[in-house]
């Protein structure tokens, strides 16, 4: 008996109209449609970032340099809450979702897939109207090289995909995950290179902290807002590669949680 | 045609691994009527969330010629966050049904009048019966899978309800787990028993009757 093979255009049809039926099925219970309801997409990326930005400002947190502290404070911030938002969202993901994925074209990935679309979006959009706003107002400039921002951001976004599958899947097989999570996150934040620059350190602690990922994309996008007044050490190709093995390893972990899952 | 090869289903339980399905094959033409009989706790909601693909197999195969609803039971397949109406415009999404004939339908059907704009988690068990059953006919399907809805609210609800999915559907194939010998009897041309994770099929539906009840002394 031949099996007919979903053809790649048709699946891809159902991606689409699945991930877009999840997507709607998370903004109204997440915003709901009350007041101004699917506007806390970004609005709440953006007061987390502004509220950072007012307490950086005021403990002068750019360590003496001559780095003008609103842009260092929106990048710094708006790339932790892009990595740490993502991989936050998708635990619990799937009991939130499970009477949902009775449907046999809902599985786990689209489910993943709808919240962290949602949350690289109001991420984005965040840093976007907080540079544009405070350009506007003259607290910071316009990025100098708006693609390297771009580029960064976007290898930012991959790394909290890739991370987040690896997070979701690892939070199904055991709820210790999610408590270490957040315990975690904490200690990433100090590391990721949002509170420092990289040339600030010490050569010595320069070699370990480029181990870090983020720290990579983070040194990007200010290379990106500040050009040549700044000197930074990125490294996108270590980057992509990380993003590459972490991507390959999240994708096996939730290949195997999609065979374990049981509707309710 | 739908139709299961050596399909088996390993749960992972805290005694060990349990297997609840050994081996099963199965085969439905288009229009065919199946009933499936078991005990409580032989697999039959398994077996009907394998067909469905809610759940996959161990082992196995599952060739799904036919378009396939999901197991139609009135529980799941809500969320309970969302409105009767939201439900229901995320299931045409999913399954690319017209949203605004199925809504018509739904508010017609269930009965549920401004019930509809309410979440889900606030019906009582029989509203959400009838929007689970209202939802299921809003979308079309070649195969519709029948997990144990026997008497759904009153009488007339009941009898709207086997109008709709037995006389209306009538070409459609079904697959239909219950305890009921007389609900198979009377929608189904053949049987099959499912017990200790093997899946006996019969022609005649006597027989698989009088095997059931063999089984139970």
């Amino acid at each position: 008996m031949s099996i007919p093979i979903t053809s790649l255009r048709r699946s891809f049809a159902i991606q689409v109209r699945v991930t877009h039926a999840l997507i709607m099925r998370e903004i109204i219970t997440r915003y709901g449609r009350h007041n101004i309801g699917f506007l806390w997409l970004f609005l709440e990326p953006m007061l987390f970032t502004l509220g950072i930005t007012t307490l950086w400002t005021l403990i002068k947190a750019t360590h003496g340099s001559s780095l003008p502290i609103t842009a260092f404070a929106v990048t710094g911030y708006s790339s932790i809450l892009l990595w740490r938002n993502c991989s936050n969202r998708v635990i619990k993901a799937v009991e939130a979702n499970l009477s949902l994925m009775y449907h046999r074209n809902v599985r786990v990935l689209d489910v993943y897939a709808a919240r962290l679309i949602l949350e690289i979006a109001g991420a984005t959009t965040s840093l976007t109207v907080l540079t544009i706003m405070f350009t506007a107002m003259g607290w910071m400039n316009f990025p100098v090289d708006i693609m390297t921002v771009m580029l960064g951001w976007l290898l930012l976004a991959w790394f909290a995909v890739a991370l987040s599958l690896v997070v979701g899947a690892a939070s199904e097989r055991s709820e210790l995950v999610e408590r270490v999570w957040h315990i975690f996150t904490y200690l990433l934040f100090g590391l990721s290179g949002a509170g420092f620059m990289v040339d600030w350190l010490p050569k010595a602690a320069q070699e370990y902290i480029l181990w870090v990922p983020m720290v990579h994309a983070t040194e990007m996008i200010r290379h990106g807002y500040f050009g040549a007044a700044v000197r930074t050490y990125e490294d996108p190709i270590y980057l992509m590669l990380f993003n590459s093995a972490l991507m390959l390893i999240g994708l096996a972990m939730l290949k195997e949680t999609g065979r374990k899952v049981e509707p309710e | 045609m739908i139709a299961l090869e050596n399909v088996t289903k390993v749960y992972d339980t805290r005694q060990g691994p349990r297997t609840v399905l050994d081996g099963i094959n199965l085969r439905i033409k288009r229009g065919e009527k199946v009933g499936i009989l078991g005990r409580n706790g032989a697999g039959k909601s398994t077996l009907i969330r394998l067909i469905s693909g809610a759940e996959l197999p161990t082992h196995g195969r599952i060739h799904r010629g036919l378009s396939i609803s999901w197991p139609l039971a009135f529980g799941g397949a809500f969320q309970g966050s969302l409105s009767g109406l939201d439900n229901v415009r995320f299931i045409c999404r999913v399954y690319d049904a017209p949203v605004e004939a199925a809504i018509a339908f739904v508010e017609d059907f269930s009965e549920l009048g401004t019930y509809l704009k309410e979440p889900v988690k606030k019906y009582s068990s029989g509203m959400r019966a009838r929007l689970a059953f209202a939802i299921s006919m809003a979308v079309e399907f070649d195969c519709f899978l029948i997990d144990e809805i026997v008497a759904v609210g009153d009488s007339r609800f009941h009898e709207k309800c086997r109008v709709e999915l037995f006389e209306k559907r009538n070409d459609r194939a079904m697959i239909i787990v219950s305890h009921s010998p007389d609900y198979i009897r009377t929608h189904c041309q053949h049987a099959a028993v499912l017990a200790a994770g093997k899946l006996n099929s019969f022609e005649q539906i006597e027989e698989a009757f009088d095997f059931y009840q063999a089984g139970e002394i």
